[in-house]
């Protein structure tokens, strides 16, 4: 007679026998993959992390100058009516004059200047874009007009990158944009307090700027383009992507055609984004007539994106609430309406929502169907509305990155940081929405 | 089967709430049930026993077309309630499901407060004026489910939270809130532990004054406890129906004699 117990090695409890030891190890060594995975995982993390905030956190902090600017009435209004249309006729380059000599007076003042620097050197210390900014606030508030008023502008970027580290004398003598002197004069200056460093609202407020004015540029349009493009498509996807999935879920027939739509919606949710921006030129652009670089486009084009992305977590959301609750709903007398609206919803509806922002976290921060209709475009009037141009986050980012200048480096790791945290704050919403779904019960 | 306590035996009426008749399921290519003719009495208690699959759960859920939830289940031949074919095409489901309640075997509260689970029926049917009236059939319908002294003080605290008896209890109650005329129940005591099974068993027997019950069961003992009527299906066929004490002492089927002396099943 055999006897099964007589395949056991050992008998005893207290030693583990050679079979227990290789299940064991076997445990073990799983194990450590995971962890050896999740390592490796938290290692990338942690690396894009660093990097990203180490080249990007110092697009929040700009070099300002602050200096005491009087502004010339018979240059700045020769009509003498501070009449804004006509004040508005005195360009930029009217301005920039004003300022240079402002700058060179306050600089020559203080005793900050290097020796046998020359005047029209030392105005080069400003941004281009400074002008324009004593200009703007000028033209808002014309009463300035004869008046000497402390100002605040934009220090050159290479001034600005010397003070970050990225501009040395040594690289300012080979430099045609700087030179020494003008870093010896900064340095003087913020010795003085007429050159200092401060939180830099104008990188989210202000549109994009031209290659040689990185200190400039700033996310505003982006950032309200982005911002028109997720309403569009919350506000197309969220009823279309709930209404398809409860529709298939529970009240279409399940036959080939449901079969049909079904593979279909899967085979969409893998189609390159890229290829919905093909179809986006040819249906809203070049058929619909709808304008180029609109956020209406982009959000029409990100809902087709989206819509697939949405129905099939919806789906997996409503197929998890357990039959026994239709049952019950049923079973009272309810239709199957009141069942879906009353009880299948409800409690789909956190799933449903998490579905929804992933797929509106993945849409914010789609880059190549835009390329295609066109909002890669430089713009720096900020949109209106939803026909008006605009850029897109994701776009700013691709866009900067292929400047040439080395500020705009910081500037692209930037604006992947206000993307970081838009996405941040979208993945904040979901779990509070779904709190509140839950802590019903 | 010497415990078997066969209490009240007598049919109490002979009104036929429901007649079926030649009533035949597919599921498919499956021959579920067979040419079904069954008579259910207002005021009793009809049990279906059988083996599992015999298809007495399926013939439950005919009688108020749950089924009509399964796209692959076929129900012909007629089922008619006080006259009337309930699988007439001008009929709609819901208001039979009105009038016909049904509990299941698990207990399936909703995810929502005890009262609005009670409510719910009430509510979507319009059978209540005001909110004082709705809270009247609750408390009716709780203290008819034999749930209402456990339950008054939190009636707003959920359904979900309650013991597993006290859950079907809950159902129960769901279920005679919108006063139905039959109240069907799919091994209600399945689930749950002997004291809430004879609390449940005892209420069924309560229930019965009021509409007919229908009951699906595993257990002899409970079909011999609870009901005045049974029916035993075997393979999808209605093997024998009759009174309850013939049924255990004397049947007429062999059939039904192995199965209820533990022979098949």
């Amino acid at each position: 007679m055999s006897d099964i117990s007589s395949h056991r090695g050992s008998s005893s409890l207290l030693v583990a026998d050679a079979r227990t030891k290789r299940r064991n190890a076997a445990e073990a060594r799983f194990r450590s993959y995971g962890v050896a995975a999740i390592a490796i995982a938290l290692i990338a993390l942690v690396t894009l992390l660093i990097s990203i905030f180490g080249n990007g956190a110092s697009a929040f902090r700009q070099t300002f100058v602050t200096v005491p600017i009087t502004l010339p009435a018979e240059t700045l209004d020769p009509s003498g009516n501070r009449d804004p249309a006509e004040m508005a006729k005195v360009t930029t380059i009217g301005y920039g004059n004003v300022l240079k000599a402002g700058v060179t007076a306050a600089v020559r003042e203080a005793g900050v200047v290097p020796e046998g620097m020359a005047d029209s050197d030392i105005a080069g210390i400003l941004s281009q874009e400074a002008p324009a900014q004593l200009r703007a606030m000028v033209l808002e508030n014309p009463e300035l007009i004869g008046t000497t008023v402390e100002t605040h502008v934009l220090a050159h970027g290479r001034i600005d990158g010397f003070f970050k580290g990225r501009v040395t004398m040594e690289s300012a003598q080979r430099d045609s944009n700087v030179t020494p002197e003008r870093l010896q004069l900064a340095q003087a200056m913020t010795e003085k307090g007429l050159m200092s460093s401060g939180f830099n609202w104008g990188f989210v407020t202000m549109p994009d700027a031209s290659d040689q004015r990185p200190e400039a540029a700033g996310l505003g349009v982006a950032i309200l383009g982005s911002l028109f493009m997720m309403f569009v498509v919350v506000l197309l996807s969220l009823p279309i992507g709930v209404a398809a999935s409860v529709y298939l879920e529970e009240f279409a027939p399940k036959n080939r055609w449901t079969d049909v739509i079904e593979v279909n919606i899967s085979n969409l949710a893998a189609v390159p984004s890229i290829v919905f921006g093909i179809l986006g030129l040819a249906i809203f652009i070049n058929f619909a007539h709808l304008p180029q670089s609109a956020p209406i486009v982009g959000g029409l084009v990100l809902t087709l994106m989206t819509l697939p992305r949405i129905i099939i977590p919806a789906r997996a959301a409503l197929r998890a609430v357990p039959p026994s609750i239709r049952d019950a709903a049923l079973g009272v007398g309810a239709s199957r309406m009141q069942t879906v609206f009353h009880h299948v919803l409800p409690l789909a509806a956190p799933g449903i929502l998490t579905g929804m922002i992933i797929g509106l976290a993945q849409a914010l921060g789609e880059t190549a169907p835009l390329l295609l209709i066109g909002m890669v475009a430089f713009v720096r009037d900020y949109p209106g509305g939803l026909f008006d141009p605009a850029s897109a986050l994701p776009v700013q980012v691709y866009n900067w990155t292929q400047r040439s200048d080395p500020a705009f480096v910081e500037r692209a790791s930037g604006a992947i940081i206000v993307l970081l945290v838009f996405l941040i704050c979208m993945n904040a919403i979901a779990i509070i929405l779904r709190r509140r779904f839950e802590r019903r019960w | 089967m010497n415990d078997m306590r066969i209490a009240e035996r007598d049919v109490s009426t002979s009104e036929t709430k429901i007649a079926a008749r030649g009533v035949q399921v597919h599921y498919g290519t499956t021959h579920a049930l067979k040419d079904v003719d069954i008579d259910i009495l207002n005021g009793n208690v009809t049990a279906f026993i059988g083996p599992s699959g015999c298809g007495k759960s399926t013939f439950l859920r005919c009688l108020n077309r749950m089924n009509d939830t399964i796209a692959a289940a076929k129900v012909t031949g007629s089922i008619k309630l006080d006259g009337e074919d309930i699988y007439d095409a001008k009929v709609d489901p819901v208001q039979l499901r009105a009038k016909v309640g049904m509990v299941f075997q698990k207990p399936n509260p909703f995810p929502k407060s005890i009262y609005d689970n009670v409510a719910y029926g009430p509510k979507i049917h319009g059978l209540t004026r005001s909110k004082a009236e709705l809270d009247n059939v609750v408390e009716t319908s709780l203290k008819k489910a034999a749930l209402w002294n456990e339950v008054k003080d939190r009636l707003h605290s959920p359904g979900t939270g309650l013991s597993g008896g006290q859950q079907q209890r809950l159902c129960i109650a769901r279920a005679v809130a919108t006063s139905p005329e039959v109240l069907l129940m799919d091994e209600p005591c399945s689930a749950l532990d002997p004291i809430a099974t004879a609390q449940v068993e005892e209420l069924i027997d309560e229930l019965r004054g009021q509409f007919a019950v229908v009951i699906v069961t595993h257990s002899m003992q409970q079909a011999a406890r609870v009901s005045q009527k049974t029916a035993f299906f075997h393979l999808g066929n209605l093997v024998e129906f009759g009174e309850t004490g013939q049924i255990f002492t004397n049947p007429r089927d062999p059939r039904t004699e192995s199965y209820i002396s533990g022979r098949i099943g």
